[in-house]
């Protein structure tokens, strides 16, 4: 009988051990308090309005119907008018597509300038972006309304564009002037020893070098803007009003009858692009809150 | 494109804020001249280099290149081509995009490119690599692009700041001897930077040794091995290290004659650069190799080994005459065993006397 | 750099310097010289020197605000702090389904203050909500009216900013933890010292740049909080749970009285600076702060 080796096979004893018992239970706890949110508007958006009334909020529904997603969608009441949130949500693309591409596109110059030209003032043009950063907008918001009457950019989309470019300047510069401040510098004095100049290194070198950060930046933008709220209530007009504007118009101006169904389904799919580009974007989502708390 | 190579410092000065960096330098380079910038870091050859390239503004003088004031042209205006330490080629580019980039730059037509990166493939030898990325390269590959990248341009003077530094000991020594045959074959004007004796010594026609932003001493590597013109010089240039040995010189009827301890060295035939010699405290130089052994002389010093380095192609022997180290270059075949007494010989015309306070060449 | 490149540096940053100078500087400036005039529906030039300070110091709803922002800062940031790194140090012992755990607690960061508020004032309903979960849980006498009640509104807020910022903490806690020497953890096991001690004793000292941009963050949104409280409580009930944005926006847009809001406005700005400011010296200053600006 050959005697027994003394190789351990198989997972490490205790493994499932009671401490990790508990690790999990209060993760899970955890998760169910993060969750919950989301499933009772789910759950309320599918029920019929009886059934809210008489029921549990944290129950499934008894016949799910989308009925209160058509109506949210197509015939909700936002102020004055009722035609629905899918006004809203082809406002907030309309502001968000320009807002995100200008924005985008002038901190990455502005990134750019400031890592690798440094002209005389950099810093402090730098600094002055770093403060702004923290500071709440209604420091800025009466002047630049304003500002934006006199130039009859007010309650139009190119002005909340720009609002949208000016506010999310520093953010954007710092993010890709940390980026390219990370390339090594003699990239760039052997594009200037090639001949090239501040616009052709910008195009032909440093921009397809940048192809990650400016996914991060597409996120953040595309993020922040859509979820956007206060900016939208002031400069947008009340012909564009964001999704945002709209959803509070149905849930707190509504006299009369509440129907909670149909504001927990307008409430959803407010929240749908945002989710849809957390979920999509996966690990490129984490990078962002990185690059955006590279701030401090 | 000029192909022009003269280059011609004067008075230059680069300041960075209050800072001087370099003040009122001179320098002249000849038309195909291989010239190294040698010194430790910090000595400002790099940015007397970028200077040179235009990447830096410099506060005062002038530069030529030929017969043209570049002082104030951009770096792709001078005649210039630029090889990095860290290769530098673009990323995003293949190798035949990183080598023509500076062309289309340029709009230099089609054919023409096509032409001149045909050529400078063929002559580094990376014509089958013209397809791939940087990334894919390794660094022996991407230091020839980098300098196929100077190649391609056409220039009459080639810098080159540190390009082996990166690279293992071998690839160093394959890619000094093609920058030597580049050199040969173009006959351009290449100012070169480095930290290492050897590649300056193997390399160049002439060397500017640096220290603290000025030039130590320029000339010919013979000449800067053989009479460096301060210990600064004689310490940096040439490995193993020269022996030093603390001293005095004292005029004496028989002539100048130097002493240490129990050690008396006559020096009748030494050139002194002043002719009237007073008594002072000196430095006496001399390279491991120039201390012949000579177990028959009549008038030989004794040495103990204390021990000893196999070099490979030598022996260094590390040892003591009287209380004085003394390194002494042997063949690589000897045999030595600490306690081995060695019978030397110090010929005077191999010395090097240095004034211990200013280290100056006297 | 030669003309021709500084040139084209200076045209591609005047976008920037254009904004930074009337956007920033400009609209700062005028938000605190407006501050000193007596402007109501539109500005007037009329200097009157602190009395619109004065006359926000005596305004009641000023005064709730401020106090609610103070509870509101104090509350949210801590127990944010201290959710999101419990749950990163949670996650961070080799638990099985890292990436859904994460995927579920970061979520509610990428969801709009306004989604976030309408949710949470459903569920904590006092006719719909948990209340009434409990009650018919079998706990008869449970109350969970806080979002109606005046004193206790602010803290319905937290509570939902606590469950949407969390997740973020969690992220950049994680990361620092990821940054953690793996030695440590051996040389603590090696020595026997309980987890828990680790965690609080060694780990938490060694993330303070985590914890530093973590504050950071939460505090800029404090300062922010409006979106939330209108969604959830539009500032009441009454004016229970006004906050100071919205003081400012109120003032600004619906009630005319610019000069006041203004003030107020520059009260919030000097707030922010001489909070913010300390913290951003301190992270900067620690050794091994990273390079930024």
């Amino acid at each position: 009988m050959s005697g027994t080796t003394l190789i351990p096979r198989g997972r490490p004893p205790g493994k499932l051990s009671p401490a990790r018992m508990g690790l999990y239970a209060f993760l899970a706890i955890c998760a169910l308090f993060f969750l919950t949110p989301l499933y009772v508007m789910l759950v309320t958006s599918l029920k019929a309005m009886p059934e809210i009334r008489q029921g549990y909020i944290l129950a499934w529904p008894s016949a799910p119907s989308l009925a209160a997603w058509g109506k949210a969608w197509f015939s909700a009441c936002t102020g004055l008018s009722c035609n629905g949130i899918r006004v809203g949500f082809v406002n907030s693309l309309r502001i968000m597509v320009p807002s995100v591409i200008v924005s985008i596109t002038v901190g990455a110059i502005t990134g750019y300038a400031l890592s690798f030209w440094r002209p005389r003032g950099a810093v402090v043009l730098f600094g002055v972006l770093i403060a702004v950063a923290f500071i709440p907008y209604q420091v800025f918001i009466y002047p630049l309304v304003r500002i934006f009457s006199h130039l009859g950019l007010n309650n139009s989309v190119p002005g909340i564009v720009l609002i949208h470019t000016i506010f999310g300047l520093p953010t954007m510069t710092l993010i890709f002037r940390n980026h390219f401040a990370a390339l090594p510098e003699e990239l760039f004095k052997a594009a200037r020893v090639d001949g090239a100049g501040f616009w052709r290194i910008f195009g032909a070198i440093m921009l397809p070098m940048a192809l990650p950060i400016i996914v991060v930046a597409v996120i953040l933008q595309v993020t922040g803007i859509w979820n956007d709220f206060i900016f939208g209530l002031v400069f947008a007009g009340r012909a564009n009003l964001p999704m945002t504007v709209q959803l509070n118009n149905i849930v707190n101006s509504t006299q009369g009858e509440r129907e909670y169904n149909v504001e927990m389904a307008a409430t959803l799919l407010t929240a749908t692009v945002p989710l849809v580009v957390y979920f999509v974007s996966g690990r490129w989502f984490v990078r962002g809150i990185a690059a955006g708390a590279v701030k401090g | 494109m000029s192909r022009q190579g003269n280059v011609s410092l004067r008075g230059v000065a680069v300041a960075y804020g209050p800072i001087r960096v370099f003040d009122r330098l001179d320098l002249e380079v000849a038309q195909s001249e291989f010239l190294v910038l040698l010194g430790p870091s910090g000595c400002g050859k790099s940015t007397l280099l970028n200077a040179i390239a235009g990447l830096t503004e410099i506060d005062d003088g002038e530069i030529w290149i030929g017969d043209r004031n570049v002082t104030w042209l951009e770096p792709k205006d001078r005649g210039i081509a630029m090889v990095f330490q860290s290769y530098a080629l673009y990323p995003r580019m293949d190798v035949r995009a990183n080598l023509s980039f500076g062309l289309k730059v340029a709009r230099t037509p089609r054919a023409e490119i096509e032409r001149r990166v045909r050529t400078a493939s063929e002559m580094l030898q990376i014509a089958d690599l013209l397809d791939r990325r940087p990334a894919e390269l390794s660094g022996g590959q991407r230091q020839r692009v980098a300098i196929g990248r100077a190649l391609v341009r056409d220039a009459g003077v080639f810098l080159f700041d540190e390009p082996l530094s990166n690279l293992d000991a071998q690839l160093r020594s394959e890619l000094r001897v093609e920058i030597k045959r580049l050199h040969q074959r173009l006959g351009a004007t290449m100012i070169y930077v480095t930290h290492d004796q050897i590649e300056a010594l193997t390399l160049a026609d002439r060397i500017a040794v640096m220290k603290d932003r000025t030039f130590q001493q320029i000339g010919s590597p013979q000449e800067i091995y053989q009479r460096p013109v301060n210990r600064f010089v004689a310490t940096f240039v040439g490995s193993p290290a020269m022996n030093f040995v603390q001293g005095h010189i004292a005029p004496t009827t028989d002539g100048p004659v130097f002493r240490s301890a129990s050690l008396r060295l006559p020096l009748p035939t030494y050139p002194f650069a002043n002719a009237s010699i007073d008594e002072r405290p000196v430095e006496l130089g001399i390279r491991p190799e120039h201390v012949i052994v000579a177990p028959e002389a009549a008038h030989a010093h004794e040495v103990c080994v204390e021990m000893s380095e196999p070099m490979g192609s030598d022996l260094l022997a590390w040892t003591r005459l009287g209380d004085l180290p003394l390194s002494v270059r042997l063949p690589a075949e000897t045999k030595l065993t600490p306690g081995d007494r060695l019978r030397i010989l110090l010929p005077e015309h191999r010395f090097s006397l240095f004034d211990l306070a200013s280290g100056a060449r006297l | 750099m030669r003309i021709g490149s500084r040139l084209a540096a200076h045209i591609a940053l005047a976008p920037a310097l254009l904004i930074a100078l009337v956007a920033y500087c400009g609209a700062m400036s005028w938000t605190i010289w407006i501050s000193f005039t007596n402007s109501r529906m539109l500005p007037s030039s009329v200097f009157v020197g602190l009395r619109q300070y004065s006359s926000l110091v005596a305004n009641e709803r000023w005064q709730v605000s401020v106090t609610n922002i103070a509870i509101f800062g104090l509350l949210f940031i801590s127990l944010a702090l201290m959710l999101g790194f419990l749950l990163a140090a949670l996650i961070d012992q080799r638990v099985r389904g890292e990436n859904l755990l994460r995927s579920v607690f970061l979520y509610p960061f990428s969801m709009s203050f306004i989604v976030t508020g309408l949710a949470w004032r459903w569920l904590l309903d006092p006719t719909f909500g948990i209340e009434k979960v409990m009650r018919d849980l079998g706990l008869a006498g449970f109350h969970f009216d806080w979002i109606v009640r005046p004193e206790r509104a602010i803290y319905t807020l937290v509570a939902a900013a606590v469950w949407h910022a969390a997740g973020l903490v969690m992220a950049i806690m994680l990361a620092g933890l990821r940054g953690v020497d793996p030695e440590l953890w051996k040389a603590t096991r090696v020595d026997g010292i309980p987890t828990w001690r680790v965690y609080l004793f060694i780990i938490v000292p060694l993330l303070r740049g985590s914890f530093a941009t973590a504050i950071i963050l939460l505090a800029t949104s404090v300062a922010r909080l409006y979106d939330l409280s209108v969604a959830m409580t539009n500032g009441g009930p009454g004016i229970a749970s006004e906050v100071p944005a919205k003081f400012v926006m109120d003032h600004l847009f619906d009630r005319g009285n610019v000069g006041l809001a203004t003030a107020a406005a520059t009260t919030m700005l000097i707030t922010v600076v001489a909070v913010i400011a300390p913290l951003l010296y301190w992270q900067q200053s620690r050794p091994g702060a990273r390079r930024t600006a």
